[in-house]
């Protein structure tokens, strides 16, 4: 395989006396789709938030392109092409989905040398974008709280595609969403992983995982423990991986396999 | 193995039905169809000033209807809501930039009590020319609007109480300096300190004079008949105070629909983590808002001291919720990320005509309170009304 587009060597986040990440290394390469697995508390936020800029690691290196790189705010991860969505974070209801879209990189056109807010733009390529990504808008106006969790979901991704993104971090896109939202989103994945663009899609269902994912990487605790490739294991594995093991074979009997 | 299959199948799911797919290639969209068609009168009315609309359009009915023959709707009377209005505007458009960043600023009425002395203390008590005055007293207020927003956003305590902290201590500093250096807490003397000075006509001046004189010498509008403004057109010129309300009035809304930075607004109040997120300045731009507010304060200040000709250390009080009352009749939220300037100045609008309309009826003054109340109920009601319309929420 080639260069990896994103590379994390050994990263370590602790706050204060607690050790949220010890020594997490992964790599991603451009077009394909890493999932992160684990379960609430594995470290799985801090350590894409360290891939975004919003945490600096205590310890380790990140290269991207292979390069290294040092991000002081989530601004430089974004200007690099590491954008993140956040599950509940990325949208602002009350605003139009163009506002929405275009926020913090706000096309401009000068009129008598004072800048405008390009809206006549804004529009047009947010009613493009969304067209592509299968979601038919009334107008660019209307507001993003009118859309469903799963589309504003979609709305977050196009956005990220659209400036740039070579790296898309996805926390959690699914987990509050009903089935065929989550299959929209999931669909919106594929398509973006099609173009070429490295996605790190973090859940805690192995069933989203397994629909979307080429390597799947889970962590524990604040290790990982391993990657796997598509193919190389099954949901059960997976699993018990992230449940750590042994704890859940031992309430498997009485649950009768249903998790 | 039942996993996989199922997982494959999901992962070829296309999100919309082959029908749309289709029509996308021949360039036309089908509209989806659980979305209902509005008519474009109904989608025109879906707007946060549709509140203040109504409320401007039903308060200059009511005074039309009860107090047409009291002179409200002469020159003169027009001037008088007019003047009461621009002040509101003022103040409004500050506190509604400020609000839609997801700020309050409850300092408003101390900054303007404060602001005015300062530039009487420093005018009149130390002799400094008018302009020094006016200009250091502008960077001093804007520097405590800064303070103000630096502690909000480095504490992350709420404005509400930050502010409330600053609405104390710059009224008790305001009077403390007015009775330690003068013994009084009202200063006089700034129309002879103004004389032939630049920078007080800017706030304190009038415009247009010549085309009223001509208005009232054609008997257009009404002049004084006898008295040694004999000639004279009641209504001398524009004052000042309405320009300055008018230039902010197109600022802020231009400042908040058309540019970059309007976006910046609405998404740090809308949301500040996740404006945060996708690299908006969010603690910048809240404090520029409260410098702005600020700004605005002192511009309120500055042409109420030189047009009474003195600065009171009692100027401004309750200014702060007359501003919030005005931006909320306009529709902002309370929360913030959402609301116009045009709103926020037709609800200054509203609060100066009923203010002053009551007093040209001859309603019992007290009675103002009980309506202004009723009509920020009113408004809210309505505004609320609106916004599920636009955010489709139940």
């Amino acid at each position: 395989m080639s260069e990896p587009i994103i590379e994390m060597k050994k990263i370590q986040k602790h706050f204060g006396s607690v050790i949220a990440l010890s020594g997490v290394s992964l790599k991603v390469m451009a077009g394909e789709c890493l999932c992160l697995l684990g379960d609430n508390g594995a470290g799985k936020s801090t350590f894409i938030k360290t891939m975004s800029g919003v945490h600096k690691p205590s310890v380790g290196e990140i290269y991207f392109e292979g390069k290294e790189m040092d991000f002081d705010c989530p601004r430089d991860a974004i200007n690099a092409g590491i954008a993140t969505v956040y599950q509940d974070l990325a949208m602002i209801p009350l605003m139009s989905v163009a506002r929405n879209f275009f926020m913090g990189n706000e096309p401009t056109k000068k009129i008598a040398g004072i800048s405008f807010f390009d809206h006549k733009l804004a529009n047009e390529v947010t009613m493009r974008e969304m067209k592509s990504m299968g979601i038919h808008l009334r107008s660019a106006d209307q507001a993003i709280g009118t859309l469903s969790g799963g589309e504003r979901q979609t709305v977050a991704i196009a956005r990220a595609v659209h400036f740039g993104a070579k790296v898309l971090i996805l926390d959690e896109p699914t987990s509050a969403l009903g089935v065929r939202q989550t299959a929209n989103v999931l669909a919106t994945i594929d398509k973006v992983r099609k173009r070429g663009i490295a996605v790190v899609f973090i859940t805690h269902n192995v069933r989203h995982a397994l629909a979307v994912g080429d390597r799947f990487t889970v962590l524990n605790r604040g290790h990982t423990l391993g990657t796997a490739k598509k193919g190389e294991i099954t949901s059960e594995e997976l699993q018990n991986l992230m449940a750590g093991g042994a704890t859940l074979a031992t309430i498997e009997g009485s649950l009768a396999g249903t998790i | 193995m039942n996993e996989i299959t199922s997982t494959q199948s999901m992962s070829s799911v296309k999100p919309e039905k082959p029908v749309s797919e289709k029509s996308n290639e021949l360039g036309k969209t089908k509209p989806d169809e659980r979305v209902k068609n509005r008519s474009s009168f109904r989608q025109a009315l879906i707007r946060p000033e549709l509140g203040g609309i109504c409320g401007t359009i039903l308060v200059f009915l009511f005074f039309l209807l009860t107090a047409s023959d009291s002179g409200m709707f002469s020159a003169a009377g027009v001037m008088n809501w007019s003047i009461v209005s621009s002040q509101f505007i003022i103040i409004a458009v500050g506190a509604c930039l400020l609000m839609i960043a997801g700020e309050f600023d409850l300092s408003v009425g101390s900054m303007i009590g404060f602001s005015g002395m300062s530039i009487a203390l420093l005018s009149v008590v130390f002799g400094l020319p008018m302009w020094v005055a006016i200009i250091a007293t502008f960077i001093l207020c804007m520097g405590i609007g800064a303070l103000s927003g630096w502690l909000v956003i480095k504490t992350g305590l709420p404005s509400f109480i930050v502010t409330l902290a600053f609405l104390f201590i710059l009224r008790g500093l305001t009077i403390f300096a007015a009775i330690s250096t003068t013994n009084k807490t009202i200063v006089g003397g700034i129309k002879d300190a103004a004389q032939g000075d630049w920078l007080a006509p800017v706030f304190g001046g009038k415009v247009f004079t010549g085309l009223f004189q001509w208005m009232g010498d054609n008997g257009w509008i009404e002049t004084f008949e006898r008295g040694f403004k004999k000639g004279q057109p009641v209504v001398e010129g524009i004052p000042m105070l309405m320009v300055w309300a008018l230039i902010l009035l197109v600022f802020g809304h231009w400042l908040l629909t058309k540019t970059k930075f309007g976006n910046w607004i609405f998404a740090s109040g809308g949301n500040a983590q996740a404006a945060t997120y996708v690299g908006v300045p969010v603690n910048r731009v809240k404090i520029l808002m409260f410098m702005f507010t600020a700004f605005c304060a002192c511009v309120f200040a500055t042409s109420q001291v030189i047009e009474f000709g003195s600065a009171g250390a009692d100027r401004g009080l309750l200014k702060e919720f007359e501003a919030i009352i005005s931006v909320v009749i306009g529709g902002a939220l309370l929360t913030g990320g959402y609301g116009s300037v045009i709103g926020a100045a037709l609800g200054a609008i509203i609060f100066g005509v009923v203010q002053q309309g009551l007093f040209f009826a001859g309603v019992e003054s007290s009675l103002f309170r009980v309506f202004l109340g009723a009509i920020l109920l009113f408004a809210v009601i309505l505004n609320t009304y609106i916004r599920r319309m636009i955010t489709g929420e139940k």
